[in-house]
Parts: structure tokens; sequence; C-alpha cells
């Protein structure tokens, strides 16, 4: 009989972009009868080796919202691994719709920056496990900070976001997806040095976003000190590489995989 | 019939469908009537120990749960649906149900917490987890863990800073610190098993 170690493993996320219940960039390398179906992506990536998945609703209308519900609910039923859901999460019925509905996690994002109370609101109901802040941040030289984007990336705040960071855990945020903007969709690697500096400041798990361009970025951002989960999209949805090549590789480099 | 008890507002579909994924009829209920009734029984895990209790006394379930163990009925609690059945909780300073011995603490040990994601659940002894797969990988997530009393109700223990129970049984009482409903194949492998549990006592049952 081996004796099993006991290591917390990394985790890999891919993440699906979906508007009106149909994923934007759909898997091309592998067939399947619906490329664009969520939840048939979902259990696609689910056979992969996939640790978790993220949904983004990148409408977030209260229209798409009821149909992320009945994504939620169809995944749900035939994937069992966990499930965040994120886009336009606005109050604490929002919050429980898709925890009914099979989400294990919520994203918060804009709607938090406006109200910060409503991440301790939800996990005082919830749990603080259920309640992932994202922080859509971008590299201010003049102001030596990376600053907080919302809307998408699109409206800039005045939050510093290792700052922001802080404050979100304190007010109960379970876990942190922080994104790069300077780095997202340019397959140059994650911005390691912001990773590092919302670790050091922060005592709760952070999931990397942005930039993973090769495995190698994927190692950089899982050393200690910086992630604890890295998610991508393109590099899976294109085929470039596949989640058990990503996951081999991220062993060898002594990286702790679930296999 | 499994009853899955339904005091709060987290995810119960994903239980639900694991365990009707091999074969047996579920109700989601609220109502201690409907628990009682059943065959078997299921807490799952819903965010803070302390409210968790405050609902569960509030509503009457705390009853019904009593009633359902001390019936010999297969019980199983999820997370902090596994913690309540202890006796003291750290967590809001509260009463758990008292159904196991021991209590429950903060993850101290540890660097960051919650301890969030897949680590190995090893099988100390039978009979469930008896069968584990070779790489025994299931997800936790939480920032308490149990601490029994008695050794003998640690079926299998995972270590993230420290050692901890992840999963405990006495008599006809389960509990899991991870989520099997969200391990994947071996989170549905051990939900299979638990179903055979439930299945033997419907057959002595009927007997």
């Amino acid at each position: 009989m081996t004796v099993a170690t006991s290591v917390l493993t990394r985790r890999i996320i891919p993440c699906l972009d979906v508007t009106d219940g149909r994923v934007v960039k759909g898997i091309e390398f592998i067939n399947l009868r619906d490329a664009g179906d969520p939840v048939e992506l979902a259990a696609f990536y689910n056979s992969e080796g996939a640790d978790e998945l993220v949904f983004l609703d990148i409408t977030a209308s209260s229209d798409s919202r009821r149909t992320m519900v009945d994504v939620v609910q169809r995944t749900a039923d035939q994937v069992f691994i966990p499930l965040t859901v994120g886009g336009g999460v606005r109050s604490t019925s929002d919050i429980q719709e898709l925890l009914r509905a099979g989400a294990d996690k919520v994203s918060l994002n804009t709607a938090v920056i406006a109200d910060p109370d409503l991440i301790s609101r939800g996990a005082d109901i919830f749990g603080t496990q259920c309640i992932v802040v994202a922080i859509d941040a971008r590299r201010d030289n003049d102001a030596g900070i990376w600053r907080v984007f919302t809307h998408g990336g699109r409206r800039p705040t005045d939050l510093d976001a290792v700052e922001w960071a802080t404050r979100v855990a304190e007010l109960g945020a379970g876990e942190l997806l922080v994104t790069s903007m300077d780095r997202d969709g340019t397959k140059d690697g994650y911005d390691l040095a912001l990773l590092e500096a919302i670790a050091a400041a922060t005592s709760i798990p952070v999931i990397a976003s942005g930039g993973a361009g090769t495995l190698a970025h994927m190692a950089e951002a899982l050393a200690p000190g910086r992630a604890d989960a890295a998610l991508a999209a393109s590099i899976f949805h294109f085929g470039e590489f596949r989640i058990r090549d990503a996951k081999a590789y991220l062993a060898s480099q002594g990286i702790p995989m679930r296999p | 019939m499994i009853a899955i008890i339904d005091y709060g507002s987290g995810n119960l579909r994903s239980i639900q469908r694991g365990l009707e994924s091999h074969g047996v009829e579920t109700t989601i209920t609220p109502d201690p009537v409907a628990m009682i009734a059943a065959d078997a029984v299921v807490l799952p895990g819903v965010g803070n120990a302390s409210h968790a209790m405050d609902r569960l006394r509030a509503s009457g379930i705390a009853g019904a749960i009593y009633e359902v163990t001390e019936a010999g009925k297969p019980f199983l609690g999820i997370c902090v649906g596994m913690q309540v059945l202890f006796e003291a909780q750290e967590e809001g300073n509260a009463m758990g149900l008292g159904l196991l011995r021991g209590e429950v603490v903060k993850l101290t040990e540890a660097e960051k917490v919650p301890h969030i994601g897949w680590n190995i659940s090893r099988p100390l002894r039978q009979p469930l987890l008896s069968a584990s797969p070779a790489d025994p990988y299931f997800y936790f997530v939480h920032s308490y863990v149990a601490r029994p009393a008695d050794p003998q109700d640690v079926i299998a223990e995972a270590t993230y800073g420290q050692t901890f129970p992840s999963a405990v049984m006495r008599d006809n009482i389960w509990g899991t610190q991870f989520h099997p409903e969200r391990s994947g194949d071996n989170g549905l492998a051990f939900l299979g098993q638990w179903v055979e549990v439930v299945r033997a006592w419907q057959r002595r049952k009927a007997a």
C-alpha cells in the first residue's frame, strides 16, 4: 500500500465566458456535439481533470441571469466539481438564486465597489467560502499602484488593488480572483508582482488570472507566495494545451497537483 | 427515500444529483416530519456553524435529527453538517448537536484559511471508504476542524497545517469534512458506498 502524503494541491480552473446561455469562445479543437453549450464544455473540462470551473456572465442583464440560472442547474446535474458563477451579481438574493441553482460560489466585482458590505452580508448568510471577490487591476506607474477597474475593466476607481484586497478579505471574502488587465489576452504571463503583493497582504487563497500563454507561466504563478490557483481561458479553449498535459507538466515542476 | 435537509441557502442540488446518480430517491425538505419519515437523512453544510445550529433549533429540525439517529437510520453530515454533530463549537461559541463527543475548533496551523481545494483523505479503517481509489483526492472548503473525543470515531484523516478528521463514523452516523458532491468521481464513489449503507438499512427494516 502506498502512503499518500497530504498536500493541498494547486488548482487549474478553466473559465467560460457565457452570454445568453452560450459560450462566447467555444472549444474548437475537439469534436463536441455543441461547442457553444456551457454544459457540454463543463462536462468536457471535468473529464479533462479541471479542478473547478468558472462561468462568467459577460452580458449580465436580468434576462441573461435567468438563462444563467438554467445553465447552472443543467451543469450541476452532471458535473460534480466546484462551480463559481460571476457577472452582474448585485444582491444577496442574486447570490441565493445562483447557489440554489447549483453554484458553489459567486464572484462579486463591480457591485461590491459601491456596496462593500455586500461581501459581509453574503458571507454572513452563505459562508465566506461562497464569496469570491474578483479584482480587475491595471498598473498605474504614476500613482505607483495597481488600480482597480470595474464594469469589465472599462471604468477606473480610486482603489489600490492591494489595499482593496486586504479590505475585502477583512469583510469576509473567502477567495480573491485577481486579473491583471495589463496581461489579459497578451499571453505574456501572469503579473507575478501583483500576485506576490496581494498574497503577502492577505491570508486567503488567491486565484491568478490574465496572461497565461504557456505552461511555464502557470508554474510561475503557482510558485509559493503567489497564487493558489490558476485560471485560464483561451489556452484551453483553443486546444493549445490540454488540462491533463498542463497538470502533468506542473507536477513535473514540483507543484502539487491532483492527477 | 433519502431526505436532504434544507435549512439555509447553499447549493443542495449537487448532493441531490450525486445521490440520485446511484439510483435512490431523494427529497430536499425543510420539514421535520418528512425527515422523520425518510429512510435516511443528509445534513449538508451551510456557512457558519453557530448560525446553522440556530436554524436547526428554531425550525425543529434538531429534534427530528435526534429522532432519526436514535431510530438507527443512516445519517450523513457534510462539512458544517458534520461539524455540528459534535458538542462545543468554537465558531460563535455555540453548542452543537452533541451526537458525537468532542469539539470543533478553528484551523490555526495553516498559512491560509479557509482550506480550499483538493486534498488527500487517508482512510484509517473500515467500513466506509474501504474502496477509496489510489489517489484519494477530495474537495475541501472549511475554516474549522473537528477534534473528536474518541479517536475510534475517525475513519479518515487529512492534513493541512495540522492533521484533522476528514471523515467520521459512529454506529449509524457518518460525517465528512470534504464535499463528496463536489469531489468528482471519488466523491460519487463515496456517495455510492453510503447509498449501499442506506439500502442495507432498508432491507433490514423490510425483513
